[in-house]
């Protein structure tokens, strides 16, 4: 893949990490704050947006206060680990799964609309799974910006 | 089951989990996205944008932002650092270890004695193998007088490590927030 993102869209990924104007013309705004035009901004979003390279844009919202969450953990054989991934990914309340070298080697994020219905999840996936879910919800976040800054310039999407 | 899972949940009116649902996978790329939103809410573009900063003041929206993709953007290797740190100690530590550059989540968890020992989870990613190796021994720097070394429990055949790094071998889902109605 050796995409070259231009300036407008290296900047965009850069400077609006941690937010932008909330106001009836975002891209407008942005493209002020760029010298650019609104249509050209537009048109750099939808570009970094069907290549993969913008997750979303939009609200980040704190899973915490928007319902509840928590990281799981499972331990299962390692002929297992696809057959049990696709269970776990069916619930519409796992919204990250990764697989990851230890023995609990199944990683995923639960997200449900309040406690009950996410060990109702929880409780379904042991269930359906055989197997005891480690669960670790957040207690305290050492860690206030999200954002970091991407080095375009040693990027895979670069020319070296 | 017990209600382990300590919460401080906001009420979200009707409306607001309505604006959830239609925003949590992004906005609509348009000229005046409020506007488009208003429309399927059958509410004025005002009274969405009070909303949003209502949310975000309330603290529901952490931001409004573009959200890259790591993974696609070259940072192909992350690392979830574990550390097992004294319970006196993991406060002043985490805020520490939280400030290093190169990580992006850093939170305390809890243990689950004897199968997880560890307390502090923190994030690093890198475009290489190598360079997320460099950044997990920096954290173990800064941590090092602050471990909790366990002894083996033989009872349990666990041998209780200071930390340990579990690198992702494969990405099996990954969506945005999603709230079931």
């Amino acid at each position: 893949m050796a995409m070259q993102l231009s300036q407008l869209e290296q900047n965009i990924i850069n400077l609006y990490q941690k937010g932008f104007p909330l106001c009836s013309h975002p891209y407008r705004a942005i493209a002020d704050e760029l010298n650019s035009s609104e249509d050209d901004v537009i048109s750099a979003i939808l570009t970094l947006d069907k290549a993969g390279m913008l997750s979303r844009i939009g609200a980040v919202f704190n899973h915490k206060k928007a319902g509840s969450s928590t990281l799981a953990a499972l331990a299962v054989p390692e002929h297992e680990l696809d057959d049990i991934a696709e269970i776990v990914n069916q619930f519409e309340q796992v919204n990250h799964n990764y697989g990851r070298e230890h023995y609990y080697n199944l990683w995923f994020v639960v997200t449900a609309h309040d406690d009950k219905a996410l060990i109702d999840v929880i409780n379904s996936i042991e269930s359906l799974t055989g197997y005891q879910v480690l669960v670790l919800p957040m207690e305290a976040s050492y860690h206030i910006d999200l954002a970091f800054k991407i080095n375009f310039a040693e990027s895979a999407t670069g020319k070296h | 089951m017990s209600n382990y899972i300590s919460q401080h949940n906001e009420q979200l009116s009707d409306l607001e989990r309505q604006f959830v649902l239609l925003t949590q996978s992004g906005l609509p790329i348009v000229a005046k996205p409020y506007q488009q939103i208003a429309a399927q809410l059958s509410i004025t573009e005002t009274e969405v944008l009070a909303m949003a900063a209502d949310l975000k003041e309330r603290g529901i929206i952490r931001r409004i932002a573009a959200v890259p993709n790591h993974y696609k953007l070259g940072y192909r290797f992350n690392g979830m650092t574990v550390w097992d740190v004294k319970d006196e100690d993991v406060s002043e530590f985490g805020q520490a270890v939280g400030r290093l550059p190169f990580v992006s989540h850093c939170y305390l968890r809890p243990r689950h004695l004897p199968k997880w020992n560890y307390n502090l989870f923190a994030m690093v990613h890198g475009k290489t193998e190598a360079e997320v190796q460099q950044y997990r021994t920096q954290i173990k720097d800064l941590l090092i007088n602050v471990l909790q070394v366990r002894n083996d429990d033989s009872d349990h055949g666990v041998k209780f490590k200071t930390n340990d790094m579990l690198t992702s071998t494969e990405i099996l889902k990954k969506t945005g927030l999603r709230l079931k109605r």
